[in-house]
């Protein structure tokens, strides 16, 4: 079946069977790739995407859910530059092998967004859902943390 | 203007992550290649049986199937996989075959490769394959083991595998230390099955090149080149028909990149179906069949003298190394037994490794290799005999730490395989020392066993060796582009540990060139001749190496063309960064030659390196609910140099918060059955961010390694060697007043919460 949606600003379509994940429509059927599957059953959430802003696991949706939604990926967060928040997980040196990190970076982004105060008992609660097998999250939740003021700048967007 | 570049010891920002960070990185399930397949792998349900038949008729006959490869696709013998370290003869008959070979011995071995148009359909079509297994019964543990309700391999008559035997001094000097010796206490431990549990699954593209008869395989990690040899060996293929490209590879911590089933299997399918194959594994696919770890018990004793003085240690040592011996399935067994003295003189040794068979997923190393389990054994028996002579912990370690004057000190040299090595260097007093003040230990210890808002407070400290720098070498090539830019080339590969940005600060500081205009390249067996790659934490050590001499050779080779073009002797050219002098004439190097400049070179190392350091923590138990909460963990550590503090500082901590895995979180539980009940992150607990927020690490440069040319020691997996030992003991001295002491890991709230029942039932009946 045809499925339509907005992935990182552009309309895109893709002809899936219906059980076609969200995630795999992604990787597979549209080539961005940035978005990874490490479990595929929900807990490590390194495929976690925005939906209309919610971060969610885009192994645990299919991709008819998304029709005529509006879909970000790791991808869809930079443009030539960084990210306040990409280069802040440089800066902290937040990832290591880098599978997780598009994960953590979406889950971050959403939290922020919505609530560009969170302390870091917020942060690491919420981050608390996605796995990390290199850094032991003290680098992530440092860059997140550091992060703040970029969002808060912004109002909240 | 002579520049002199100063990027090694800087915590430079990494090259990767400028990628990685946006979603560009390419992992091997990126890779696509035009008109491929998809593998999907029948994995055996059952533990231990024998294969009865096989009729996979009906999924051939489902739309998009296009071959269902078996053991007899691949000729009249099965191939079977080698060892990569610690050859020996007599344990051939444990090789695993690259599909299950009549037997079937653990739940999860391949059977069958089904080979289809997406990997869908493929997963579909195992649903209709018809597969009858005659049970036998299943090996779960010791006991079964070695009184051998069932044998895995008939021929070989028992479920032993072999012993390892690690000595120092004579048995008969043993014999009469633990004779004559004040005091001696036996024990009991156990560490539980674990895994590296990397977060990218493995995966592999092949492509099979008919006109040019060539194999390239995509998705190599750690040893590309030992891996090419293998897989061109079973295949009937030159070396150099075969070539593995390793992409961003999504952490490896000893268990990615070892020759696995896949590893023959997908190449083979592609090779047979003349169309690229793409496999990638799901989690609990890789919790069956990528290398478990760890799975150690123990009968030991340690001697001390009156003054705390250690003896020696003894004992036996039992390993589960599950239903085959994997390419380095002896090194966690070995090192559990060589390594047992650790950083404290032990004049008296002999222990021995048995390694069992059984039918659950077969081992292989995982960072810090029979470290962890070792570290935990021997400090539990420290702490305990610090209780029964009345010794204060921190003083009979210090007591016992190999001093910087007995430098170089060997450790028990081990057997059938021979190895032995001895301590480089190193200031283990200094540096047990400044962790105590660092950490406080003075000032905070006094809340030892205090009961404060319903949690009892425990601390412990420990120090740890680290070997490293395996050899026997590593190679880099250089080839100075013509206009001007170092590519470099390596043996070394990268499993996420920052390897292009360190080996780009090495190459700068030795070539004096920019470092922006250098790119690494490594891993992938196109790259040098030959090639060794990641493991027993070497990267840096054995590929750093190697640039240093590359580097040297390079200079060389400029100076002469140079002084082609000077009219003068290579002697009388300036090298000055971006350019070359003579008598005030000069040349930029990108205008030097008209084609690249390569010199190639190798490093060669018989010695280990060793890192060394000491750990404390501070944690607090509730004894209502057997959970143990981290309140403070400081590790120092001394690697002799460091390259980059970021990347350094950031393999300690992930290290340790591994080790805190290990330590109360991750265990692979089987049933009676050989089923694994533990096969999803549901099941199978991470640390995650809320577990363990306060890491500390501090990183020394005290004493440079003297065996390399850049000083530095092999890091990484440190961190996380003393962990188990240090959270146990620290719950012990938290529960003190009950006499608590955990022999098993991990320390789990019911096992805690177990413990503390059985103390309070002692306490009130005597």
């Amino acid at each position: 079946m045809q499925v339509e949606f907005e992935l990182n600003g552009k309309s895109v379509s893709a002809e899936v069977e219906a059980r076609t994940t969200l995630a795999d429509c992604i990787r597979d059927d549209l080539r961005q790739t940035g978005t990874h599957l490490g479990c595929e059953h929900g807990v490590c959430g390194a495929c976690t995407v925005l939906v209309n802003g919610d971060a969610v696991r885009s192994c645990l949706m299919l991709a008819v859910q998304v029709c005529g939604e509006k879909v970000v990926t790791v991808e869809g967060l930079s443009g030539d530059e960084l990210s306040p928040l990409q280069a802040s997980f440089r800066k902290h040196h937040a990832l290591q092998c880098g599978f997780c990190t598009p994960g953590f970076i979406t889950t971050a982004h959403a939290l922020l967004t919505n609530e560009p105060d969170a302390d870091e008992d917020r942060v690491r609660d919420v981050l608390s859902g996605n796995l990390c097998r290199c850094t032991g999250y003290v680098p992530i939740v440092e860059a997140v943390l550091d992060a703040r003021s970029h969002y808060a700048r912004r109002g909240g967007k | 203007m002579k520049v002199s570049n100063s990027y090694i010891g800087r915590p430079m920002e990494r090259v990767e992550d400028l990628r990685m960070v946006r979603g560009k990185g390419t992992y091997v399930a990126d890779v696509n290649r035009p008109g491929q397949l998809y593998a999907v792998i029948l994995r055996s349900s059952v533990a231990h049986g024998k294969i009865r038949s096989f009729d996979a008729t009906k999924a051939l006959e489902l739309p998009g199937v296009r071959h269902v490869l078996t053991a007899g696709d691949l000729g009249t013998v099965v191939p079977r996989i080698p060892l990569r370290l610690q050859p020996l003869p007599e344990l051939e008959p444990f090789h695993q075959p690259v599909l299950a070979d009549q037997k079937v011995r653990y739940v999860g071995e391949p059977v069958a490769v089904v080979i289809a148009d997406s990997a869908a359909v493929a997963e579909d079509a195992l649903e209709h394959i018809d597969l009858h297994i005659d049970v036998l019964p299943a090996i779960t543990n010791r006991e079964q083991a070695e009184a051998r309700r069932a044998v895995l391999f008939e021929n070989h008559g028992s479920n032993t595998a072999i012993t390892w035997k690690a000595f120092r001094s004579s048995a008969d000097a043993v014999e009469e230390a633990f004779k004559t010796a004040d005091y001696v206490r036996r024990e009991q431990f156990k560490i539980q099955r674990h895994a590296a549990m990397f977060m990218e699954p493995r995966g592999f593209v092949a492509e099979w090149n008919e006109a040019a008869g060539k194999l390239t395989v995509w998705g190599a990690a750690k040893t590309a080149w030992h891996n090419r040899r293998v897989l061109a060996a079973a295949l009937g293929l030159d070396v150099e028909a075969v070539d593995l490209i390793e992409v961003d590879v999504g952490g490896g911590f000893g268990s990615r990149g070892e020759f696995y089933p896949e590893d023959y299997l997908i190449p083979a399918a592609a090779k047979l179906v003349r169309r690229p194959v793409k496999w990638t594994e799901d989690r609990r696919e890789h919790m069956m069949s990528a290398n478990h770890a760890r799975d150690i018990e123990c009968d030991v004793e340690i001697a001390v003298s009156r003054e705390g003085r250690f003896i020696g240690l003894r004992g036996q040592i039992w390993a589960d190394i599950g239903a085959y011996l994997r390419t380095n399935g002896s090194v966690g067994p070995r090192n559990v037994a060589q390594y047992m003295s650790g950083p404290y003189c032990f004049e008296n040794i002999d222990l021995k490794s048995s390694m069992l068979t059984t039918n659950k997923t077969p081992s292989g190393t995982y960072r810090g290799p029979g470290r962890f389990e070792t570290d935990f054994i021997r400090e539990r028996l420290i702490d305990i005999v610090a209780k029964d002579l009345k010794i204060d912990r921190v003083e009979l370690r210090r007591r016992n730490l190999v001093a910087d004057s007995q430098m170089p000190y060997p450790l028990a040299s081990i057997t059938p395989y021979d190895s032995s090595t001895e301590l480089d260097s190193g200031d283990y007093h200094a540096v047990f020392d400044l962790c105590m003040k660092e950490f406080g230990w003075a000032e905070k210890s006094k809340l030892s066993g205090k009961l404060i808002d319903g949690y009892y407070h425990g601390f412990a400290v420990g120090s740890f060796i680290e070997g490293g720098a395996a050899g026997p070498k590593e190679d880099a090539r250089l080839v100075l582009e013509t206009n001007g830019l170092l590519s470099v080339y390596l043996g070394s590969s990268s499993v996420g540990q920052g390897l292009e940005t360190i080996m780009a600060q090495i190459a700068a500081d030795a070539t004096e060139l920019p470092y922006e205009k250098i790119t690494i390249n490594h891993g992938s067996t196109s790259h040098v001749k030959d090639g060794y790659g990641a493991y027993h934490s070497r990267s840096t050590v054995m590929g750093g190496s190697a640039i240093l001499l590359a580097a040297e050779k390079l200079k060389v080779r400029i100076r002469e063309v140079a002084a082609a073009r000077f009219a003068c002797s290579p002697d009388d050219v300036t090298i000055d960064g971006e350019q070359v002098e003579h008598s005030s004439k000069y040349l930029q190097l990108a205008d030097l030659s008209d084609t690249p400049l390569e010199v190639e070179a190798s490093f060669f190392n018989k010695k280990y390196t060793w890192a060394y350091g000491t750990q404390a923590a501070h944690v607090a138990v509730d004894p209502g609910t057997g959970h143990v909460k981290v309140i403070d963990y400081l590790s120092v550590e001394d690697v002799g140099r460091m390259i980059n503090p970021l990347t350094l500082h950031g393999q300690a901590i992930g290290s340790i918060v591994q080790g805190l895995g290990g330590a109360f979180l991750e265990h692979l539980v089987y049933d009676e059955e050989g089923q694994l009940l533990t096969g999803s992150f549901a099941d199978y607990l991470m640390p995650t961010a809320s577990d363990f927020p306060i890491i500390r690490s501090i990183t020394l440069e005290l004493k440079p390694c003297p065996n390399n040319p850049l000083g530095a020691k092999g890091a990484g997996e440190g961190g996380l060697i003393p962990v188990g030992g240090i959270m146990a003991n620290a719950v012990a001295d938290a529960l003190s007043h009950l006499n608590v002491q955990p022999m098993e890991l991990p320390l789990s709230p019911p096992r805690i919460w177990q413990l503390v029942q059985a103390a309070e039932v002692d306490r009130a009946t005597t």
